[in-house]
């Protein structure tokens, strides 16, 4: 009797440790995706300062501010850091009508770092179809970036904001 | 089989298990993806091909390459004949000096810097106010302190020393025997007699003389272009780890250099500035560096900046062979701001350990005080740190060194 129960609790101290160790062996694999969110925080925090916050919007077709633009950017190639590269940006109004002859200037920065972006980009070409060229655009380092075009056209003003994660 | 015996052959089984794990766990750093992605930007198999310099259409000839290395190490060409490229550059030394500040006819007020891999980066000196290697090369010519003569004076050597060599290159050089046209030492310089007898010549026989001298930056240039670090230690452990060859990787670096490694990529935010397989984004960071002692104000690239805008021999002059669309890191630059105020280049890491004392003026003689420096983050002397506190142990700090040695590699130059 005495040594049926013993046979329980060992069997089920044994499974449990084994379930443990095979989780623990398996996490490599698996990776921190299914890691404990407590666990998960500690490795975001051991690799620097740098993870980006949560629920940042990193679409590449985005409204302006107050709804004024619709824009959206592509970039011939992808984006690696320290690479000179230029960006077509797209701009049209909120019904979908290409806007021609806005003025359009940039800037950007690592929120995080508190620094700018490292060179300064200039629009330099219409392309038409509400079609800009940017050149100029470069990134020093990996980590989350954010990109502010601000466009005016006749009367209409706003500002539009891109996020960017960057590896490296 | 009895109970007894199964417990037994239960536990001896979790014990091989538990010990293989353990095994398993600490002889794999067990790189996540992420990281792995950073160690292969990092790896100098990431190093792309060398793109020509449109500014230099003599970069990749030969004869340039040879002459140019001539004339790095020929001392004719200062104004003391005991001067050379190479005296700050000492091939034997990495391409530079282990002095605080450089040393010529006179003492410089920056540290002299490496130049191996420098054909990658868009901007020379330690404030950018060049943007070739072949514009950089022209500065310590004239400088009063480097080798204090002048490009008038340079050029009468060419025509003495290296005439068919010159010829055979860029196409005939002018005669320069009337030295009431050409006299001996003229040129835009400090000293006052040879910028007197600069400024007595003629427009066309000043641009005659200049196009020479900017063929011997050219050359020089075609020469550093191919001054490149290899392999380290590092890239062949990044090389093991990218082919999953765990074997290869602990024969490589010790357990003490991966945790460094793991540091540089993570907690330490080293790559920050310190990224690519050269280990620097080649860009401008003020990192509260202390002035050094008895030393004017130094702000950096906030002079810098404007120095390469003025400069006689960037991109968009008429000196570089650049199409103005093909100068970009020019034409895109930053030219103002408080981010310039004190910012200076971050120099490659690759065989940084042995270029102590270290900083733009040698301010740190060690590593443990780069590191120590960097852990702390004090207040800038100018402008604002980019670093904030690391709040890290001195075994991480010195983990951090140990990891920085395996960046050493031999330096290949043609």
């Amino acid at each position: 009797m005495q040594n049926k129960a013993l046979k329980t609790i060992l069997t089920i101290a044994l499974t449990a440790v084994i379930t443990v160790i095979v989780f623990i062996l398996l996490m490599p694999i698996l990776g921190p995706r299914f890691m404990h969110p407590l666990m998960a925080g500690r490795m975001e925090s051991m690799h620097g300062n740098s993870a980006a916050p949560s629920g940042l919007d990193y679409a590449t077709e985005r409204t302006t501010d107050n709804g004024t633009f619709k824009v959206s950017f592509s970039s011939e190639e992808p984006i690696s850091i320290n690479q000179m590269h230029t960006w077509t940006l797209h701009v049209e109004t909120a019904d979908g009508q290409p806007v021609e002859d806005a003025t359009i200037t940039v800037d950007g920065g690592m929120p995080q770092h508190g620094h700018g972006l490292p060179t300064a980009p200039q629009v330099t070409e219409y392309l038409g179809n509400g079609d800009y060229l940017v050149e100029g655009m470069k990134f020093q380092m990996g980590g989350w970036w954010e990109v502010r075009f601000n466009v005016t056209a006749g009367d209409l003003n706003n500002t539009i904001t891109f996020n960017l994660t960057l590896e490296g | 089989m009895s109970e007894r015996t199964k417990l037994l052959t239960g536990l001896g089984l979790l014990i091989v298990l538990v010990a293989g794990g353990l095994g398993y766990i600490f002889s794999r750093p067990a790189w996540t993806d992420a990281e792995l992605v950073t160690l292969k930007t990092l790896w100098i198999g990431s190093l792309p091909p060398l793109a020509p310099d449109p500014s230099n259409q003599y970069g990749d000839d030969p004869a340039a390459v040879e002459l140019g290395k001539k004339l790095f190490f020929d001392t004719r060409f200062s104004s003391n004949g005991e001067v050379a490229c190479s005296t700050c550059h000492d091939p034997e030394k990495g391409f530079q000096d282990g002095l605080p500040l450089a040393q010529g006819v006179g003492t410089t007020n920056r540290r002299a810097m490496p130049i191996a891999g420098t054909a990658y980066s868009p901007w020379m000196f330690w404030d950018g106010r060049k943007d070739s290697q072949w514009a950089q090369a022209l500065g310590p010519l004239e400088s009063p302190v480097e080798h204090g003569s002048s490009r008038m004076y340079y050029a009468h050597l060419i025509d003495e020393f290296y005439r068919a060599e010159y010829e055979a290159i860029f196409g005939e050089l002018p005669d320069l025997s009337d030295r009431s046209r050409f006299p001996e030492a003229a040129g835009p310089v400090e000293d006052e007699s040879a910028r007197a007898a600069w400024e007595a010549m003629s427009p066309a026989d000043r641009e005659t003389v200049t196009r020479i001298y900017v063929n011997m930056g050219k050359a020089i240039a075609a020469y550093e272009r191919q001054i490149m670090p290899t392999a380290s230690r590092f890239d062949i452990y990044v090389q093991a780890a990218l082919e999953n060859d765990t074997k290869t990787m602990n024969a490589t670096l010790s357990d003490q250099e991966v945790e460094g490694l793991r540091l540089f990529i993570g907690p330490a935010n080293c790559t920050r500035c310190h990224n690519g397989p050269l280990f620097t984004d080649n860009s401008f960071h003020n990192t509260g560096v202390p002035a050094a002692d008895d030393l004017p104000e130094d702000t950096g690239r906030t002079q810098g900046a404007q120095n390469v805008l003025a400069d006689e021999f960037n991109c968009l002059s008429k000196y570089s062979d650049a199409e103005p669309n093909e100068c970009d890191e020019l034409n895109f630059m930053v030219s103002e701001g408080e981010e310039l105020e004190r910012a200076f280049k971050a120099p490659s890491l690759r065989n940084v350990t042995s270029r102590a004392p270290f900083m733009h003026a040698g301010q740190f003689t060690t590593l443990e005080t780069v590191l120590s420096h960097y852990n702390s983050a004090p207040a800038a002397p100018a402008g604002h740190s980019e670093l904030e506190p690391l709040n890290l142990s001195e075994t991480q700090l010195n983990a951090i060194i140990a990891f920085l040695f395996t960046l050493n590699s031999d330096i290949t130059s043609p």
